[in-house]
């Protein structure tokens, strides 16, 4: 199967002056109006249950946007999801749909804790780096094995990596109600709790965790990673006709184990910050959606990885809001997965149109 | 009577539970079995099946009548089907990513209008005891089947016929199979796929009634638990065969009963992982019947997942 990419196909020349301006805005502006059109067919849903889309939206803004402490609370929640949305992008690269991040994110959560369980009493300058390392090797060796099975089996990745999830949330649910339990945890099995020495802590000035600027320099990293080195060029022709890739003597098998690996890897460092900064123990809360929302994260940014953080922080903003939204407006729980199914079809809907407005087209601005 | 069987009572158990679980499994894979053979495959069945679970109870609960709550999920299925559908037909639109959007819708919707009936009962589907002949409570439990079981199994052996040896069966075979010769034929792939992913969708609204309305027979979010998904893969091991499908459906029900059964009869060491058995089998299942160079047979050309 074929998935298309922003700007898939690497042009020949570079397209300059206003003719570039016109096919970069091309990018940006209809992944705005789809996102649009996403919150005006979900107005009209509010509508129709009597319920008034100016106070959702105002309250969405007051809640996740409106004062520092909503910024705060906001971008805590943006950490986890710009992970997740990398491990849906890096294979997306290759053509390839894994939907399935959730299971490292949860893995590489139970992974931390329990390295951090067998490490107490160790300084945080050794736990630490081996707890997060435990967590992306555990991460990439999960959504590694869905590229595996892909290339060399044949399976299906989509499928593969959902199945995945759901063992992983069964292989969790097993060791922090069994053999990793702390006898002490009582209403929720959780692990035994970290060390306070080894709980990460916040940012310097603010009440944000190191998780986000992980996140921001993991989606930068990526970026260069696919747009400015011959590996990242590789993947694209890859994913563009991988039999075309292999004639050309790319490694084709060798990149997609890479890439989903990197992407397990992203989200297991993801579980490893909601261990060690946000829950302290890892157990049940491991999970709790984030890499579902990955998912819609990266098709609305089109897998650009620089485009993923303004994405994570809008979705961040509504997930951080659902609480107030929820009592205010007297709306169930499941109304930001309302919202998101909407905005999610209605991005894919958006593909059909590329190409179709001509005042993007490049020739019509190309001078002489 | 002595009821004390043992062991016995394990593989007995698990025939029962092949029974009750694989229903939702069958009626889902035969839908998805017949939108894959027009060429399109809806990965949005898991969010058809928790929306029918939703609305079936609903109306029951609404109007007394079990029987009009699978219709109210069939037809809501078909709904969804059909949305699915029309948004596959725009050009350069993909439809594993669609499925992924409507599965997230699928169970957005039916949570947020789902809540006010979590605590109200509704009436159950009836079933039909065929262990009458017997003493033993375990064998009559066994043997309690459920009219949609039968209504399936017979809906199985239909599909089988239609796509063989009709002129609907023929039609679809050919749109699954080569766009172009549909084409060429005067045929309307589009439309076609519409219609076949719309009635997928209401088998899988069926399946998703019966989760709700007989077992585990109540309405809560976690209804399901990726049986929409696991059919999907079911499709594809049953090779796109009804009849195939009807084996695997059992099969799967097996697995998925066996962390409850060993439950029941006090083994509750590594219940989590019991409970993970169908997902393994399923994946199990993937790995041992894909393969990397020679195309899958009895696969339809069109078909995204497998090119």
């Amino acid at each position: 199967m074929t998935l298309s990419v922003s700007e898939g196909t690497p042009s020949a020349r570079p397209i300059l002056g206003l003719a570039g301006v016109a096919r970069k805005s091309e990018a940006v502006l209809l992944p705005i109006g789809a996102l649009l059109a996403g919150f005006a067919a979900f107005s009209l849903f509010l509508l129709a249950q009597g319920k008034s889309p100016a106070d959702f939206f105002a309250l969405v803004y007051r809640a996740g946007f409106g004062t520092a402490f909503s910024w705060e609370n906001t971008l805590s929640r943006a950490a986890p999801l710009l992970l997740a949305a990398l491990c849906v992008a890096l294979p997306a690269r290759l053509g390839l749909v894994v939907i399935g991040g959730e299971g490292a994110i949860v893995l590489g959560g139970v992974g931390a804790g329990f390295a951090g369980v067998l490490l107490y009493g160790t300084p945080a300058l050794i736990a630490l780096p081996i707890m997060l390392s435990t967590a992306m090797a555990i991460g990439a060796i999960w959504i590694g094995a869905v590229g595996a099975l892909r290339h060399y089996r044949g399976v299906n990745e989509t499928i593969a990596s959902l199945l995945m999830a759901y063992i992983a949330i069964a292989l969790m649910n097993h060791l922090v109600e069994g053999p990793l339990r702390d006898p002490a945890s009582l209403n929720k099995p959780s692990t035994a709790p970290l060390d306070e020495s080894l709980r990460v802590g916040n940012m310097p000035g603010w009440d944000v965790h190191w998780g986000l600027a992980f996140g921001v320099i993991a989606c930068l990293l990526t970026w260069v990673l696919i747009e400015k080195t011959t590996w990242g060029f590789a993947a694209r022709i890859a994913g563009g006709n991988a039999r075309a890739a292999q004639v050309q003597g790319l490694p084709v098998g060798k990149l997609i184990v890479g890439f989903t690996a990197l992407g397990g890897a992203l989200a297991g460092l993801a579980g490893f910050f909601e261990v060690a900064a946000v829950h302290g123990s890892a157990n049940g809360s491991l999970a709790s959606g984030y890499g579902y929302t990955g998912i819609l994260i990266a098709f609305l940014a089109r897998h650009n990885p620089l485009a993923i953080i303004p994405v994570a922080v809008l979705l961040a903003g509504f997930e951080a809001s659902s609480g107030l939204v929820q009592r205010r407006m007297d709306l169930p729980d499941a109304t930001v997965l309302v919202l998101q199914g909407f905005v999610f079809i209605s991005i894919l809907m958006s593909e059909t149109l590329y190409g179709r407005f001509k005042i993007f087209a490049p020739e019509r601005w190309r001078s002489g | 009577m002595d009821t004390d069987l043992g062991y016995w009572i394990i593989p007995l158990a698990i025939i029962g539970g092949a029974i009750r679980v694989s229903t939702p499994f069958l009626f889902v894979s035969l839908g998805e079995a017949l939108t894959e053979r027009s060429g399109r495959i809806n990965l949005g069945l898991e969010g058809t099946l928790v929306f029918g679970a939703m609305s079936g109870y609903a109306l029951a609960y609404l109007t007394g009548s079990p029987w009009l709550g699978v219709l109210a999920a069939m037809i809501c299925g078909a709904l969804f089907g059909l949305v699915h559908g029309v948004i596959c037909s725009l050009p350069r639109v993909n439809d594993i990513a669609v499925g992924i959007a409507m599965m997230i819708l699928g169970l957005g919707l039916a949570f947020y209008f789902g809540k006010p009936y979590v605590q109200p009962v509704a009436p159950d589907l009836p079933s039909i005891s065929f262990g009458w002949w017997s003493d033993i409570p375990q064998v009559r439990a066994t043997l309690e089947v459920n009219v949609l079981f039968l209504i399936g199994a017979v809906l199985a052996v239909i599909l089988w016929w239609m796509l063989r040896s009709t002129k609907i069966g023929l039609t679809l075979r050919v749109v699954g199979d080569s766009t172009d010769a549909a084409r060429a034929m005067g045929l309307r792939p589009a439309v076609i796929r519409t219609c076949a992913t719309a009635v997928g969708g209401a088998f899988a609204g069926v399946g998703g009634a019966y989760l709700s309305l007989y077992y585990p027979g109540s309405w809560n979010e976690g209804i399901s638990s990726g049986q929409g998904l696991m059919a999907v893969a079911l499709v594809i091991f049953a090779r796109w065969n009804p009849l195939a499908c009807f084996g695997a459906a059992l099969l799967f029900g097996g697995a998925g009963a066996l962390g409850p059964v060993l439950q029941s009869v006090g083994i509750s060491e590594g219940y989590y992982l019991f409970f993970a058995a169908p997902y393994v089998l399923t994946l199990g299942v993937l790995i041992a019947t894909s393969s990397p160079t020679r195309a899958m047979t009895g696969a339809p050309g069109e078909l995204s997942i497998t090119k």
